[in-house]
């Protein structure tokens, strides 16, 4: 590969479009071009038909574009696996010609190899499910997607913080579009204005870090940010912090991540939980060196993502509706990412992401059959549903018990890698990142045994569909209306999910393990003893064995209100933030019109006044003064006529007169 | 005779022509359109076929005598400044004569008013002589005021005589500025290859910085900068959408234009004193320009806005491009290239929006916000474009508003870092407008949504290329960066002198 690098970075010197074409590097172009090219198709297909109504009867045939565009998606999407798997064994390394000062730059690295293939099959999966559970607007739910895909594809790849950025803004442009798919339903649009808003809040930090970086000295390549100088370092390392703790949903962010579950399931299961959340975690595990070459940036993000674990597990715990509580436990389990990159456990941290996206894609795309076979995602309605399609039930059960730590599953050996790291670094940590690890025990259990317990309604007859507020069907439709079907398109992507999240924690455990450190480049992590991983599976086991009976015995978990409102983080981002935004806009607007404008206008009336009084000046001074004078001068006039009056004698008296002075003029002067 | 010069005299020759010859409607519009292909089939003809070495040269350049007593040349010719200009000029007058098709208010003199506006904007952008700038300067805004007043609505009279008087005094203000520098150069001159070679107030002291105060005042009224810019929403609330396209996408850039071609190469030390204020007012731009359009409640009003919030982008280029304490020359070229390609990307996605937001006066007569929603049923080509158009705007990567901005704060935030609170424009900017979308596209379709016609060929043709331009830009920037780059590069040089 060394090779490919150096002519990829001689080629840069001479400046052609696309450099270092050697191997497998088209692969890598073929990766982002051919989802961005497909989505951008759909698009404009979807454009071409008739609008798409909600209120469009079922049976009513949709136009070719429409019933093609899944089959057209799926196959892109299996092709990029393919493609995928290429760039993962062949390491490819572009760069194209973008900005003067910095290149646009993909490549394939140990850790992109690692994550590539993951998010891409994963994506697959993902819209086989959709094919089946999407019916609306499918064309442009399908560009969509496609566009998303390219996205991450290059944010996973990116090299230069450029090249990262339009990434990582795609990223939330397509996620804002899936969230509000359903646009006819403002409440839908609003949550992902909300999702936006907020992201883009955090992705100011990258813009800043870009000119700190240009500043400090490294140049925008993401590889170089660490040397920095100093001073600007610092700076750098906030802005990429704070992009990634937004779109990952951390604390204080992570409303947002509650407000987008109103959007379409299968989004749900690719961009937040395998892709688009995951990747502010996988951004910093990228950037690690950066962080720890600062200090307070590593230990800034170990804590948060350890707060973030443990409180969005308690607000986990306490959520009614499946979703939500999906949501809350995506940004706790991003959580031991973030922490891992705090505290160094590369190897781990892309572990747990890996792991976690597996898991989490099934478990929403469960939660996703049930709400459309069903109409609802609220927990108590859905008592029992795993025994009503028990193939999913199962694959559902795996993915629950995995989350839960459930030792062998896959997040049990991934989580205490990063927690084997904590460790090494400080014991608050630890002891912070288990409770964690109980309370993820504790929601899983919670799912689990609800989705699993025997619910009263099985004594009666399944066949009744007549929906009664006692009935079998209490709490059905009401969401959605439900299909009461699960097909096998819904139904496969589960079961190849449930492999991967039962299997993935080899990653963590010998011999894979030390595998995934050379892979990676890293040196060996400290690894979590045999009692570390006895306590947590233990812990685990008996969390889960508690809810169990706190549920069927007693009251169930407790679910305090403010856990419940995801800790009122968006009611205190709307009173601390926006709504004294809007104020001070609305009162600017008004200054502005009132103020600035009038100020403008009242010049113009002055200029206009001072006109009417120089008019004035003009008419009464000035044109009266000549006419004054000349009446002066008439006056004169009719004095030097007096003398005039043609008797000889006053001649003769006026020339004596005249001679007399000039006598006296002539005695004076001489 | 330089083929440039064709360029910028074409269109006023055909404006003539309409003028004089009772053509009919029909003809009228068509042949607008004809001309307005022509210079953008020459313009990209030049473009390609421009020297491939950026010398210090200019390209197409011609200067043959005018006033003579005064050594005042008719001078023009192209650099990497006034490139991107010239083009986004003709795209623009290209795009504004095909949504004019269906202009039904006597459209032959409709067409002779903006062919002579055309001639007016590209002689700004190739001029090199600064009276010459001048004369073409105020001439559009002469062209614009009949545009406002007499294709206009509601207080049109009003408004525009409000831009016409506001941006008449600022270009006074510049006219006094140009004087000075005539004076005192020596010999007396008004060439501005030659006074940015020589700088003549280059160590004058407070004469230099006087000069460039007037300079500067000009051009803030103009851009507009805050607290100048209050003009410009009635101007634009009461134009018609081609005259709102132009004034926004090409008058505009003007101010902006200004200080890269005149006011930063010709008086170097002055701009560095000045270049704290510039900076300031800027940021100030950015800021009271996002908010304030934040709260509006009419679209054209809130899309007005933005352009002062989008030309603060700008300011701040230029002003922290003049900062040289502790800077690396590369940043502040960056800030350059980005202030540059400002220009360009809010001139085609401005104009655009000034379209789509014309469409919507043209089916309901109104552009309340509060009185749309779920537009997206009955218009969804017209949703779409109105999506995207204002993803652009908001600076998504992907369009050329994310290749200038990205740049901007760069270069600025590396120069300057008290810069970097302008990048919390961008976040005001994406809430304004996806607000907007989401009152007027989305919901339930209620109100003067109910019927509305969706976006037929003519608009189709009219808008899309705009922002596919964008989007080319941004996502291939290199061949306008390529343009850019070298002289931005030359205009660090002169600053730092």
């Amino acid at each position: 590969m060394t090779g490919s690098l150096s002519a990829a970075a001689g080629a840069a010197a001479a400046g052609s479009a696309v450099l270092g074409a050697t191997g497998a590097d088209w692969v890598l172009w073929a990766l982002v071009l051919l989802p961005a090219v497909t989505g951008a198709g759909l698009g404009l297909v979807s454009l071409s038909g008739p609008a798409v109504r909600d209120d469009q009867p079922e049976d009513e045939r949709p136009p070719a574009g429409q019933r093609w565009a899944p089959v057209v998606t799926v196959a892109v999407l299996g092709a990029e696996c393919v493609l995928a798997g290429v760039a993962a064994a062949g390491r490819p390394r572009v760069s194209a010609a973008f900005l003067p000062f910095a290149r646009f730059g993909l490549a394939v690295d140990g850790l992109a190899a690692l994550i590539l293939p993951a998010v891409v099959g994963i994506a697959l999966l993902v819209m086989v499910f959709a094919a089946a559970d999407v019916r609306e607007a499918r064309a442009r739910f399908c560009a969509l997607m496609l566009v998303f895909v390219a996205a991450v594809v290059m944010t996973v790849t990116a090299t230069t913080l450029p090249t990262l950025l339009l990434a990582w803004e795609v990223m939330g442009a397509a996620s804002f579009a899936l969230i509000g798919f359903a646009w006819w339903q403002e409440h839908r649009v609003k949550a992902g204005v909300t999702a936006f808003v907020t992201t883009r809040l955090g992705d100011l930090g990258l813009y800043v870090a870009a000119g700190a970086a240009v500043a400090g000295g490294a140049g925008l390549d993401l590889g170089d940010l660490a040397a920095a100088s100093s001073g600007w370092r610092h700076m750098v390392a906030a802005g990429i912090l704070l992009a990634a703790l937004g779109k990952a949903a951390q604390l204080p962010f992570s409303f947002w991540l509650s407000r987008a579950m109103v959007g379409p399931s299968p989004v749900s299961a690719l961009l937040h939980s395998a892709a688009m959340v995951a990747m502010g975690g996988y951004l910093l595990l990228r950037v690690q060196p950066l962080l720890a070459v600062t200090g307070w940036a590593a230990t800034t993000a170990a804590w948060c993502g350890a707060a973030t674990a443990v409180l969005l597990g308690v607000v986990a715990v306490a959520q009614r509706d499946l979703k939500q509580l999906l949501a809350a436990s995506t940004a706790a389990q991003l959580g031991f990412v973030v922490l891992g990159a705090g505290v160094g456990a590369v190897a781990g941290g892309a572990a747990q992401l890996v792991a976690h996206a597996a898991v989490k894609s099934l478990l929403f795309l469960a939660a996703g059959a049930w709400l459309s076979a069903l109409g609802t995602k609220q927990l108590p309605a859905l008592q029992g549903v795993a025994r009503r399609w028990p193939v999913v039930g199962v694959c559902a059960g795996v993915a629950a018990l995995a989350l839960g730590g459930v030792v062998p599953l896959s997040l049990w050996a991934t989580k205490d890698e990063v927690l084997a790291a904590a460790l090494a670094t400080s014991g608050w940590l630890y002891a912070t990142g288990l409770l964690a690890a109980v309370l993820s025990a504790g929601y899983a259990g919670k799912v689990l045994v609800l989705v699993w317990r025997s619910a009263t309604r099985d004594a009666t007859d399944p066949e009744d569909t007549d929906p009664d507020a006692t009935g079998p069907e209490a709490g059905f439709d009401t969401e959605q209306p439900g299909t009461r079907r699960i097909g096998w398109l819904e139904t496969l992507p589960l079961i190849v999910l449930a492999v991967p999240a039962a299997l993935l924690g080899v990653l963590a455990l010998p011999p894979v393990r030390s595998g995934v450190d050379r892979l990676l480049g890293q040196p060996p992590a400290p690894a979590p003893g045999p009692v570390e991983l006895l306590v947590s599976a233990v812990l685990a086991v008996v969390t889960v064995l508690g809810v169990v009976l706190l549920t069927t015995r007693g009251s169930g978990v407790p679910e305090p209100g403010w856990a419940r409102n995801w800790l009122g983080l968006h009611r205190l981002a709307l009173a601390g933030v926006v709504d004294p935004t809007d104020r001070l806009a609305r009162v600017l607007a008004r200054a502005d019109d009132k103020v600035l404008a009038r100020g403008v206008e009242r010049v113009a009336a002055l200029a206009l006044q001072t006109a009417t009084l120089l008019q004035r000046v003009d008419v009464d001074v000035l044109d009266a003064g000549v006419v004054r004078v000349a009446a002066g001068v008439r006056r004169l006039a009719g004095l030097a006529r007096r003398p005039q009056t043609g008797l000889l004698h006053h001649y003769y008296i006026q020339a004596v007169a005249v001679l007399a002075a000039g006598a006296v003029l002539l005695v004076l002067v001489g | 005779m330089s083929v440039l010069s064709i360029v910028v005299f074409l269109p006023l020759v055909v404006a003539c022509f309409l003028v004089a010859v009772r053509v009919p409607d029909t003809a009228a519009r068509w042949i607008w359109c004809a001309l307005s292909a022509a210079e953008v089939l020459l313009i990209a003809g030049m473009w390609l076929g421009r020297p491939a070495d950026p010398s210090t040269s200019l390209d197409f350049e011609q200067r043959v005598g005018w006033i003579s007593t005064v050594a005042s040349s008719y001078h023009v010719g192209l650099d990497g400044l006034s490139w991107p200009l010239v083009a986004l000029t003709v795209v623009v007058f290209a795009s504004c004569s095909v949504y004019a098709l269906n202009e039904g208010n006597r459209p032959r003199l409709h067409a002779a008013l903006f062919c002579f506006l055309q001639t007016t904007c590209l002689g700004v952008f190739a001029a090199q002589d600064l009276l010459l700038f001048f004369v073409f300067f105020d001439l559009s805004i002469v062209g614009m005021y009949f545009a406002i007043a007499g294709w206009g609505h509601g207080q049109a009279a009003r408004s525009a005589l409000m831009f016409f008087l506001y941006t008449f005094l600022g270009s006074l203000a510049l006219l006094v500025g140009f004087i000075g520098l005539y004076l005192a150069a020596t010999p007396h001159t008004f060439d501005i290859v030659e006074l940015s070679r020589t700088a003549p107030l280059q160590g004058s002291g407070s004469v230099g910085v006087l000069v460039l105060g007037a300079i500067l005042l000009g051009l803030a009224v103009k851009t507009p900068t805050f607290p100048f810019h209050t003009w410009l929403p009635p101007a634009h609330t009461d134009a018609p959408a081609v005259g709102s396209a132009v004034l926004a996408g090409v008058l505009l850039k003007m101010g902006t234009y200004g200080f890269v071609r005149i006011a930063m190469p010709l008086l170097p030390d002055a701009w560095r004193d000045w270049a704290w204020v510039v900076l300031a007012v800027g940021i100030v731009s950015v800021l009271y320009g996002a908010l304030v359009a934040l709260a509006q409640t009419n679209l054209k009003r809130m899309i007005a806005y933005t352009s002062v919030n989008h030309m603060g982008y700008v300011v701040v280029a230029v002003g922290a491009a003049g900062v040289l304490t502790g800077s690396a020359e590369q940043a502040r070229q960056v800030a350059i290239v980005g202030a540059v390609t400002q220009m360009v990307s809010h001139g085609l996605i401005t104009a655009a929006l000034f379209l789509l937001a014309g469409v919507v006066h043209e089916r309901t007569g109104t552009y309340d916000m509060g009185s749309f929603g779920g537009l997206a049923r009955p218009a969804p080509r017209y949703a779409a474009l109105f999506a995207i158009a204002a993803f652009a705007s908001l600076g998504l990567p992907g369009f050329s508003g994310f290749i200038a901005e990205f740049q901007v704060f760069t270069g600025a935030i590396a120069t300057a870092p008290i810069s970097a609170l302008a990048v919390l424009g961008i976040l005001i900017t994406a809430a304004l407008f996806l607000r907007a979308l989401q009152r007027l596209l989305t919901g339930e379709t209620v109100g003067r949504s109910v019927g509305f016609r969706d976006l037929g060929a003519v608009e189709m043709c009219a808008i899309g290329p705009l922002l596919i331009l964008a989007l080319a830009i941004g996502v291939l920037p290199a061949p306008l960066l390529d343009v850019i780059t070298p002289t931005a590069g030359q205009l660090v040089d002169l600053v730092g002198r």
